[in-house]
Parts: C-alpha cells; structure tokens; sequence
C-alpha cells in the first residue's frame, strides 16, 4: 500500500451582508415572501440594466484586506454565460480575469500549530435564485419553482492554494474564514442559509511527490461536518482506486449526507463551457485609493490579533482565550471588564460559567452589571451561592446587582452568635455522624458545612461556619 | 415642429386634432406601409387631451407638449407591448419605462405607438420582422431599411413627426438614408439605454429620427441626458439646440475617406455626396482628402462583437419567466424547444456565431481579435480627428433596395459598410438626406464627429439640408 499526500483546495462562496442586492436596489432580507424582493434588474426583463452596489465593493475590499490580499485599484466585470432556471439573465456576472483581490492568507491554529492557507484570489459575483423542488429531490419532481429574491445578493467567491492537507484542516480553515468574516462585518456566514457555501477540490499523490494528481470537485458540502466527511470519503475512495492500479477520473461529485458518500455529477468533458467575456454593461471599477486606504483603515482587530492579545496581555490560556475570540461578543465582554480592577480569571470564569448559559438565553448584561456582581462577591457581601441567584435575577430585573441584594434579603450572615446556635443544632441532630467524624473521617466535615448552609438558606458566610464547625468539633 | 409647438401654445391647434391627424394618417396608409407593431391610439388621445388641460392651465411640461411621437418596439414602453418583432416576446409587456420614453412623457409627447424593426435589430431591411416587412414610402417594393425601418418609414410617410430608433452598426442612419429623412447615432453614452432592449450593449444607442435637421436636434436635446440607471451613461452634459448660425462653416476641415468613395458604390450616390460636399466647400469648408484603412476591418469586427454580446444579451429569453414557453420534461429541453420557436433564423444565426466566437477554444481567434482590432479602429478614427473637424461619406453604398434582393445574410450584412466604423468607436453620426437617384429614390450622406461633437454634425447637415430641400414639406407647414 502506498501511502498519498491529500492536496485540498477550497472554493468558497460568502454572501455579503449588505442591505440592497449587488446590481440593483432590492432589499436582501431573508425569509420574505418569495418573489417579493425582485425588481426589473434582478429578474433579467428585458432592457434593465445592473448597477454596481457601492457597498458591496467595500465588503469585499475589506475582506480582501482581512486576509492579507492585495487589493487592486482596477478589476473588471465579466459575463458568465448558462442556462438554468434560477439564473434570470442566464449569464452570471462577475469578476474572471481582473478579480478585485489576489494574494493573500489566512493564519490559524490547528492542534497549537499555527498553519497558513495562501488565498488566490477573491472577487465579486452576484447570487442566482432559489428552486424549490415539487418532490423531494429534482428528479422526483413534476414541477420546480423559482423564488428570485436571493438572485442578485452580493457574493465574494474566496479561492485558496491547493495547499490545506486534511479534511480536519480544511474544516479548520473554513471555520476560521467564517469567524473572519463575522469579525469584519461583512456577512453572516449561515451555512444553513446558503450564506456561506464551500466547494472542495481534493487530489492524492504519492507521499513527497511534487506532482499534483488529478483533482476531484466535491459539491453540495452544507455543514462544516459535511465537509470534513465529504472530504475523508474522498480520501479514502482515491486511494483505494489508486491502490487497485485505477487512475483518478476528473469529474466533480456531489455530497450524499444520508448516504455519507459522494456520487458522480459530471466529468471534464460535460462541463459547460461558460463564454466569459467582459460584461459591456458595467465599466471596469477603478477605485479611489483613498477610498481603498479608508476600507483598509476600517478592518477591525481581527481573531488571531485578539488570540495573541487575550494570551499576551491579559495571561488567559489558549483554552480561555479560543473561547472568548470563538464568542466575540464575550470577547468583547471580556475586554470591557478586564480594567474594572477585576481579576482577569474570575471574570473568564464568570463568563465560561452559568453566565454562558444564561446570556446565549437572554441576551448579554451590561459590564457595570457584571463588574459591581463579581466585586460583591469577591468582597464577601454574597456568598456564591447567593451570587448565582442574584446573576439570574439580574436578567429579569432592571435593579442593580446590590440593589437585588437588598430586596432580597441576601446579604451573608457572618455573625457567630446567630450562627452559633444554628451549628449547634446541625451537630445535635447528627450526633452519629458527629462521633465517626472525631474517629477519623474527617470528609464529614462538608457535609456539615453543606448543612449549616441550608439551614442558613445560603446566606451564611462560608468562613464564619468552617471555623464555627472548626471548633464545635475540635472538642 | 417650431411651428407647430407655437400653434400648440397658442392654442390655434389641440393637441388632440394633431394626434387625429397622425393616427388618421396612420389608419390610411398602414396597410401597406406596416411601420408600426402596435398602435395605440386610445392612449395616444388620453394623453393629448391630457396634453390640451396642461396648455390651457398654461402648465405646459415643454414646448413640445402635445407632439407626438412614435417609439422603436426594442424600447420599453410601460403597459404598452414592446416585442423588439420577434414572436417570442409577443405578448411581453414591460412593467417599466425606459428611460428615454421617461423623458418623453416627461415633455409630454404622446407616444402614439411602437414601430417595426429587424427582429431584436438584427438586420438592414425590416424583412427579418416577425410581423411583416416595413414597406419604402418612395417605392412599396424596396425595404425602408433597418432595422429602424419602422421608425424611419412613419416619418417620411407622414405618420408621425418624428421618432426614436436604435443604432448598434447603423440601424437608425441607413433606414434614414433609404427613407429620406435625418437620422442621429450619437456618442455612446449620451442616451440612456435604461429599458432598450440590449442586442450588443458595447454599441447599442437611441437616437432621433426626424423631417428636418433641427426637429431630430430638438429631439436629441431632449434625450441627450446623464442616467443614474445606465452605468455606461457620460457625465452630466446637456445638448442645447444649435442657433444654425452659418459662419462656422469657414475653414471647417471636412475629411473625406478615399475608402469611403469609388468601387462599389453606385456612382449616383458618389454624385449626390460630392455635389454636397462641392456644395459645402463652396460655403468656406475645405475638403481634406483622408484615409481611414481600419474601415476595411469594420464589418468583420463589428460582426464578430455584435454576434458574441448578442448570444449572450438574447440568452436571458429562456421561457422561465416571460414570452414564450414550449413545456417539456426537463428546464434544458424548455429552454432549446421554446428558443427554437420564438426566434426567427436571422437571430438562431446570429446566436450561434456570437456562442462560437465566445467559445474557449476560438476567444482568442475572435472575440479577443475582434476587441483588438475595435481598439485600432477607433485609434484611426481619433487620429483623422486630429487632421478634420468632420467626416463626411455616403450613408450607405445604394439607394433602398427590392424587397428580396438580398438572399444571402452576407449581402445584408454589409450594409453596414459605411456606418459600423462610428459604433465601434463611439463616434456620433448622422444621416442627412442630399439627393434621389434616378428612380427618386432617396440617398444619404453621412457626418461623423468626435465624441460629443453633434452640434457641429447637426450645423453641417443644417446647410446640406439647406441646399437639397426639405422634400413633401412637413405637417405644420399644410397648415
């Protein structure tokens, strides 16, 4: 058995987040009724003409800049030219020999290794419709629909080197470019959505050979997990074939989720030929490069900036710091708190606890709200406990984390001579337990503290009661 | 139309009178001419009584409120069917204006209807429409031209004052020609093409086709205008209407192409454009001898990128979503068996070659060709600009011929000899009536100007106009 390199290169679609459609002034919401957002351009009727959505442009400049490209002051549009139901004009345009950016990476952790995936190219293209089938799939249908409302959403299509060398690491990467994209605000990255789509192309060659093998198109990967199975099937069934002696077949091939498998679409020689020319209708952009300069001064603090930042500045783990970039908005939770005069681990653990829960439920507290619970309990006002109630209050209540305190009654007792004769009566009523607890099993003793605290309802402070129990017991 | 704007305003004519006389005109003379597709005299008269309330609150949105004017059917008309002559949009009516037929509503022209054309333009004749030939009002037995025959045939035969046509590689100036009437290609981007329905969008342009010289000014003052919806639309420049003040005339260099004269053209075409040009040089001009070789490329070039954009423009008529739709088992066999039968041969030809020059294995031999070749083209144009202020040729290499005389498409094709060359380079150009031939049919010449240059093609075509003769006199002069 030989053993093979995997080569794996992603294509990938992201749909811009922008509030009217690439090439006319449509609204881009999702879920309307369909045809309810479609306009002479859009739906191709004769004589409309396309429009360049400045906005767009912007997007994808900033996404050019987020992931290292050069960004060219001059690209050209181009015609796409087949025949499908969804495609209205049947020609779709975009970008072919000018792309707006090419040259780039992304860097990414994979197992506490950084890696590198070099991007080719981005450019702009506009989205086709949507059919929806009468059965469940195309063939069993007697009839299709199409709802136009998506044809015409802005698109970058994001192209990498045939460089990513596991399905794993190309699940990596592609989570990371979704991250990217949400950090600089240019999508929503939805897979379930269809706002972000890959395409995968995979080839095996023998280990340490620089000849590339032929390459497969893997289509139809809906889910990061789709993906990395998608791509483990085809790893697996190259090289087998080529284990038998078989050669490769160039073709591209759907996903099968059901059947976890991927199954032929059509070979090089079916593949259409597109007729790309420049679109007549729309002049080359030739951007300002101030204009550029400003987009490129817009990009914001971007994931491995952050990493390196959280870990760097404020000493949290790979762990804790992953989770807050992950979770950019306990990131930026984080990054409010931390000069609060807060310790820096209470306030991740604050967030990577109940807190987590609660929030993705509700909807975040405010840093104030956060900041005046966590020094209430670090100064000993609530105990922990108390403080896991008032944190839940917090998100139904309008009042201060004291304030609740107050209204609550929750203030911890720390008085010996109330808590006094509550210890005593927790031992008198245990008195077996009190007696093998002196004989040497001294793991009793939080079992005693724990009900001292009921008894207490919680409020009492925990200090006060160990020692109280401390030395009821020693005698 | 001078006069007849001030009878309007004076209120010596209705509107609503001249509309009855065009649509009058029309009902006579139609069944033999077929200029229009669509005649809409009810909204015609809707909006010239319209027109009519507006005068008499003296709210009048032009000086032309109340004329009307009959629209090319490849340009949108909103509520109103626009079937660029082709049976697959038969039924099709826009949701939207064009911007232009805007701009005409907004001067309160009413648009008394939609006139023949080559199917989606391609032609020289009309004979490539769906809906019948547009008959020469000279002679019933020639073509009018094309493919703005229809629009071209109503104003000479008197049915309407003027119009508006489109010009991909000549189609408003050589049915002007073969009409006798004057007709504009301007500058790329000077028009909107917002709404024209796109047969090669890098060369497409609506123009005015008109009587007389300042009438086709004066329409062209209205249209020349920026889009905000046309992305290939000029900066902000507006078109006054000339003052036809003649003294410019001395010492204009006029270029005259050796290419453009001699083998090949009928020698009384030769004779009526030299007569003019005597006739200019007479008035002070001073005729410089040019050569514009590159014109020996125009038609292949023009023929190659007007067939590639066109494959791809017409693909959008698939039967998903208008027009017509054969039904079948699957989208690809919808697709070929409704094309098959909505288009016309002329348009299946012009597909196919535009989808072969586009294809991966011959771009490069023409299509990338073809863009190059365009690029030297219009470097030959600029630089004979350099030497002249105008190019003066004939329009078209004859008069207007038999209806069936050209058999083969690469007879017609050339009719666009003299006149793709302003196309490719983006060059306004202008087909002025100077003369008849023999049998008294009409011949052109044409005035070619560098980019943004009308007022001096439509001062020249002025004092040819001068010295050939309006021919038949208009509407408001009967009057």
């Amino acid at each position: 058995m030989t053993s093979y390199d995997t080569v794996i290169g992603l294509e990938i679609h992201v749909a811009l987040l922008t509030e009217s459609k690439f090439l006319c002034s449509c609204n881009t919401s999702f879920g309307a009724p369909p045809n309810s957002q479609c306009c002479p351009v859009c739906l191709g009727l004769p004589g409309a003409l396309p429009l360049i959505n400045e906005k767009a442009v912007e997007y994808a400049t900033r996404a050019g800049f987020a992931l290292n490209c050069q960004v060219h002051y001059f690209s050209r549009f181009d015609r796409k030219n087949y025949f499908y139901p969804d495609l209205p004009k049947a020609y779709q345009i975009t970008q072919d020999a000018f792309p707006l950016c090419t040259g780039g990476f992304l860097e990414y952790y994979m197992d506490d290794q950084l890696v590198r995936t070099e991007i080719t190219r981005i450019h702009l293209e506009e989205e086709a419709g949507k059919l929806i089938h009468s059965g469940a799939t195309i063939v069993d249908s007697d009839y299709s629909l199409v709802d136009y409302n998506r044809a015409g959403i802005p698109l970058i299509e994001i192209v990498t080197a045939p460089d990513i060398h596991t399905p794993k690491q190309a699940r990596l990467f592609l989570e990371q470019l979704r991250l990217l994209m949400n950090y600089i605000g240019v999508s929503d990255t939805k897979m379930e959505e269809g706002s972000l789509r890959c395409d995968a192309n995979i080839s095996l060659k023998p280990a340490g050979s620089s000849v590339l093998g032929t390459k497969v198109e893997i289509k139809n990967l809906n889910s990061f997990r789709a993906l990395e199975r998608g791509l483990e099937f085809e790893e697996r069934r190259q090289s087998q074939l080529l284990n038998r002696g078989e050669a490769i077949r160039q073709e591209s091939r759907t996903w099968d989720e059901r059947a976890g498998r991927t199954i032929s679409m059509r070979s090089k020689g079916d593949a259409p030929d597109y007729r790309i020319f420049p679109e007549p209708d729309l002049p080359p952009l030739n951007l300002d490069p101030v204009w550029v300069s400003l987009i490129e001064a817009s990009v914001p603090e971007l994931p491995l900036e952050r990493l390196r930042r959280l870990e760097g500045e404020y000493g949290l783990s790979r762990y804790e710091s992953t989770f807050l970039v992950n979770y950019r908005d306990f990131g930026d939770l984080f990054l409010s708190l931390a000069p609060m005069g807060i310790e820096h681990k209470s306030i991740v653990n604050f967030l990577m606890g109940d807190y987590a829960r609660l929030a993705r439920e509700h909807g975040h507290l405010t840093a104030e709200r956060i900041a005046e619970l966590l020094k209430i309990t670090s100064e000993g006002l609530i105990s922990p406990a108390q403080a896991k109630e008032v944190l839940e209050e917090l998100f139904s209540s309008s009042l201060s984390p004291r304030e609740i305190v107050e209204q609550k009654g929750l203030q911890v007792v720390g008085d010996p001579a109330k808590l006094g004769p509550i210890v005593a009566e927790v031992l008198s009523t245990h008195l077996e337990l009190v007696g093998r607890y002196k004989n040497g099993e001294t793991r009793l003793f939080a079992f005693f503290v724990g009900q001292v605290m009921r008894a207490a309802q919680g409020k009492a402070d925990p200090e006060v009661v160990n020692q109280l129990l401390r030395d009821e017991l020693a005698d | 139309m001078r006069k007849l704007a001030q009878l309007l305003e004076t209120r010596q004519i209705s509107s609503t009178e001249v509309v009855e006389h065009y649509l009058s005109e029309i009902t006579k003379q139609e069944p033999i001419l077929n200029a229009f597709i669509t005649v809409d005299a009810e909204g015609a008269l809707a909006q010239a009584r319209a027109s009519d309330l507006r005068r008499q609150q003296g709210m009048a949105l032009s000086p032309w409120d109340g004329i009307p004017i009959a629209v090319k059917d490849n340009i949108s008309t909103k509520g109103l069917k626009t079937t660029c002559a082709s049976r697959f949009l038969a039924n099709y009516v826009p949701l939207f204006d064009a911007t232009v037929v805007s701009t005409l509503k907004n001067s309160g022209l009413p648009i008394v209807g939609k006139t023949n054309l080559d199917e989606f333009a391609m032609g020289s004749s009309t004979e490539y429409s769906a809906y019948g030939v547009t008959r020469n009002p000279h002679d019933y037995e020639r073509v009018s031209g094309g493919s703005s025959g229809g629009s071209a045939a109503a104003v000479a035969a008197g049915e309407i004052p003027w119009s508006l046509g489109t010009d991909t590689g000549g189609s408003i100036r050589q049915p002007a020609s073969f009409c006798g009437v004057v007709g504009l290609k301007p500058t790329y981007g000077w028009v909107s093409r917002y709404g024209v329905v796109a047969l090669a969008p890098s060369l497409d342009q609506v123009g005015p086709l008109a009587k007389t010289v300042e009438d086709a000014a004066i329409l062209f003052s209205l249209l020349a205008a920026p889009d905000a919806m046309d992305a290939t639309s000029a900066d902000a420049r507006a078109f006054p209407v000339p003052d036809w003040d003649e003294s410019f005339i001395k010492g204009l260099k006029i270029g005259v192409p050796e290419e453009f004269f001699g083998d090949g053209i009928k020698p009384e075409v030769e004779r009526a454009v030299t007569d003019s040009l005597e006739f200019l040089a007479g008035q002070g001009a001073e005729l410089v001898p040019i050569s514009l070789a590159t014109n020996e490329y125009a038609i292949d070039t023009y023929l190659t990128l007007v067939t590639a954009e066109a494959s791809s423009s017409l693909a959008r008529y698939d039967g998903v979503r208008y027009g017509v739709r054969v039904p079948a088992e699957d989208s690809n066999t919808m697709f070929a068996k409704s094309r098959s039968a909505g288009f016309g041969s002329e348009v299946k030809r012009r597909i196919m070659l535009g989808t072969y020059v586009l294809s991966a294995r011959h771009y490069g031999a023409y299509y990338e060709q073809a863009q190059k070749v365009r690029t030297l083209i219009r470097q030959d144009v600029l630089a004979a600009f350099q030497q002249v202020d105008v190019i003066i040729t004939p329009t078209t290499p004859s008069a207007a011929f038999r209806i069936g005389a050209k058999q083969s498409p690469l007879e017609m094709y050339l009719s666009d000899l003299f006149t793709a060359m302003a196309n490719l380079s983006g060059i306004p150009a202008l087909s002025v009536p100077c003369g008849k031939d023999a049998r008294g049919l009409p011949l052109g010449l044409q005035i070619m100007g560098s980019h943004f240059q009308e007022e001096l093609l439509f001062k020249v075509a002025y004092l040819v106009e001068k010295y050939v003769g309006v021919e038949g006199g208009t509407f408001s002069d009967k009057l």
